[in-house]
């Protein structure tokens, strides 16, 4: 579904990821892994063709390049995003924020749209907060919402950045367990940022995880495995929730 | 989409059987691409009412998507409520089990749909808006005041380094528009009155006419309404970004409070550079004025400035340098009180920064005319 190869990104002329590959194949849960700032957000954006990569090749399945909104009379998103911070629209209450795509790119009646955005809000357990604005919200269900709007068009491919950060046990485990029922039923391919140990164990079919120092993937596969076998030590670091060694001074 | 598609590659049939429930058949692609013919057959099938319940049957379907599932399960509940039996049979269990996610909105809203309101109550609204509004800018002019005396008291804990940035930012970058704005100012007033005194021969007196008016009122007035335009609106915005996004809040925690961390550098500077802006809009604009009688007039260049220097008393220049210093003083705390007071995202924020420079601009007329009679009255 997604081909990455030789991928080179950064900021400026700093580079975060040198000559990275990796493949997503339909129906994959893909999660990728690594410490705060190592550029998992950053990857995303690259991926979504936010930003344009120093170097190498990405392509998505019957899209080949990402798309520009810009040109001509625009597109319908072949993909759904969800961004860390949830990014909905301020001024526009959640059934409109959900509702947007819908009334952009389909030729639903209004009454029709309004069934769905109800049914995706409901998805992620905010049905009857249709007319609340975003700030009138809590972190948490901002996220929700940004999900039920990644939702909207049914895409058959979402990326979700963070989307368990910041909820409680009970809706993390629900929002895993939905996001595994899409993944069942319509074959929904999940590319998603995570830290949550259980939500990896519980949805990723296959990982990737970055590292700073390393610039680029150390390790690859199932999670499970990597947990069990992975002979990296950063890696077991990860899984086992252990700190780093403290360097010694002046390294 | 967009071609008409004669057959939809759905199927949608309802049959009424003489005994028992109705029958609702549906089969084939239901996806988002087909909804909108979904939502009208759903709603042309179920228009009937079907007293012996009905019966959907999901045998046929190949695919179901989040939103004809969405659907199915809106008209399952509208038929529910219409008060008959609604079973879904022959389902695969994939598309059971996302009939079962996406029927799950079970909440009534809990909000009405934001309507127009009566015209009665938008009164009532803008009224009591008022007196919180200026509940709010007394609460901020007094906070304003004890930050000023806090910032002669402990000097040391001022922000100075933003006051230097705002000084910057509002002052020195501001110079180009307002020499620029100043010497078309003076050209215009001394072409204009030189074409009224050539006739009476008194060409000479463009110099008191430009110079006084100038010095005493145009320049600073001219000078505030540019800094409210520029610097009012950027106080604005920036403190009503930082208010919405939370990081005022975020100052409090750290210890710092706001008036004193972000509004004193901002009214400090602007008190500081809306002087000094003046003072080289009124050079400025008398070298227009020369530059116009050197052009129109018989007059030598030595002549216009000593009948300019013998026109004009310090008093002039002074009050209204003073003026401009109350301006640059009142943009400054509209401006902030302004962005610490938006509320809501992105749109507040606009509407913030609007205000902000409605409000400025009112008030440097008002305030300018409060001078013109102090001025009269105490014969400055
Ligand atoms: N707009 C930007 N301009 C310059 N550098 C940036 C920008 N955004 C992020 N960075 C840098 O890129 C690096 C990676 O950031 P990124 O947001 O991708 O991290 P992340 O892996 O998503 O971290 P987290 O788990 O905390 O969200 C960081 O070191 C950051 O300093
Ligand atoms: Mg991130």
């Amino acid at each position: 579904m997604i081909h990455v190869e030789g991928l080179t990104i950064g900021w400026g002329a700093r580079v975060l990821m040198r000559d990275v590959s990796f493949d997503v194949a339909r129906g994959d849960v893909f999660v990728v892994l690594g410490g705060s700032g190592c550029g998992k957000s950053t990857l995303l954006r690259h991926l979504i063709g936010l930003e344009r990569p120093m170097a190498g090749r990405i392509a998505i399945e019957r899209l080949g390049a990402p798309r520009d909104a810009c040109v001509g009379r625009g597109a319908a998103p072949a993909f759904g995003v969800m961004f860390q911070s949830g990014a909905l629209l301020g001024s526009m209450t959640l059934a409109e924020n959900v509702g947007l795509p819908l009334r952009t790119w389909t030729d639903l009646p209004p009454a029709a749209v309004e069934a769905v955005v109800r049914a995706k809000l409901a998805l992620v357990g905010l049905d009857g907060f249709e007319n609340h604005l975003p700030n009138e919200l809590s972190g948490g269900m901002k996220k929700r919402a940004a999900i039920a709007r990644a939702l909207a068009l049914d895409p058959p491919l979402v990326f979700l950045d963070e989307p368990s950060a910041g909820l409680d046990p009970v809706s993390a485990v629900e929002l895993d367990d939905l996001l595994l029922a899409l993944n069942r039923a319509l074959g929904l391919t999940l590319v998603v940022v995570t830290h949550e140990l259980q939500s990896i164990f519980a949805i990723a079919t296959r990982c990737i995880m970055l590292d700073r120092e390393a610039q680029g993937i150390i390790a690859r596969g199932d999670p499970r495995w990597l947990r069990d076998h992975g002979d990296d030590p950063r890696v077991r670091r990860f899984f086992n929730r252990q700190a780093a060694p403290t360097a010694p001074a002046g390294a | 989409m967009t071609e008409p598609a004669p057959a939809p590659p759905f199927l949608l049939r309802r049959d009424d059987p003489p005994e028992g429930p109705a029958r609702l058949a549906l089969g084939g692609r239901l996806e988002l691409a087909q909804a909108a013919t979904l939502w009208a057959g759903l709603g042309a099938a179920l228009a009937r009412p079907a007293p012996r319940g009905l019966e959907v049957d999901l045998a046929g379907v190949e695919v179901l998507d989040g939103a004809a599932a969405a659907m199915l399960a809106h008209a399952a509940e509208a038929a529910r409520c219409a008060g008959g039996e609604v079973r879904f049979t022959g389902a695969a269990p994939d598309v059971a089990e996302l009939l079962a996610w996406h029927a799950r909105a079970g909440r009534p809203c809990l909000r009405p749909a934001p309507a127009g309101e009566p015209i009665l109550t938008h009164v009532g609204r803008a009224t009591l808006a008022i007196g919180r509004e200026t509940r709010e800018g007394l609460d901020f002019l007094g906070q304003a005041v004890r930050a000023a005396t806090a910032a002669v008291r402990f000097p040391r804990t001022v922000n100075w380094r933003d006051a230097a940035a705002v000084l910057e930012r509002a002052g020195a970058d501001g110079v180009p528009i307002v020499v620029s704005i100043a010497f078309l100012t003076g050209m215009i007033m001394a072409f204009q009155s030189a074409m009224q005194l050539k006739q009476f021969g008194a060409e000479i007196f463009t110099a008191d006419l430009v110079g006084i008016s100038m010095t005493r009122e145009l320049a600073p007035l001219m000078t505030a309404i540019i800094v409210a335009g520029r610097s009012g609106a950027a106080f604005a915005a920036e403190l009503g970004t930082m208010r919405v996004s939370e990081e005022v809040d975020a100052l409090r925690t750290l210890g710092l409070c706001p008036y004193r961390y972000l509004v004193f550098p901002r009214v400090a500077a602007l008190v500081v550079a809306m002087p000094l802006l003046a003072a080289l809009a009124d050079l400025v604009a008398v070298a227009g004025g020369l530059f116009v009688a050197l052009l129109t007039l018989d007059l030598t260049g030595r002549a216009y400035l000593v009948q300019t220097q013998q026109a004009i008393d310090p008093v002039d220049v002074v009050s209204g340098l003073l003026k401009a210093g109350v301006f640059g003083l009142i943009v400054a705390l509209i401006a902030c009180e302004r962005g610490l007071h938006a509320r809501g995202g992105a749109e507040g924020v606009g509407r913030a920064t609007t205000s902000a420079v409605v409000t400025c601009l009112f008030a440097i007329v008002a305030v300018d005319a409060v001078f013109a009679v102090l001025f009269h009255v105490y014969g400055v």
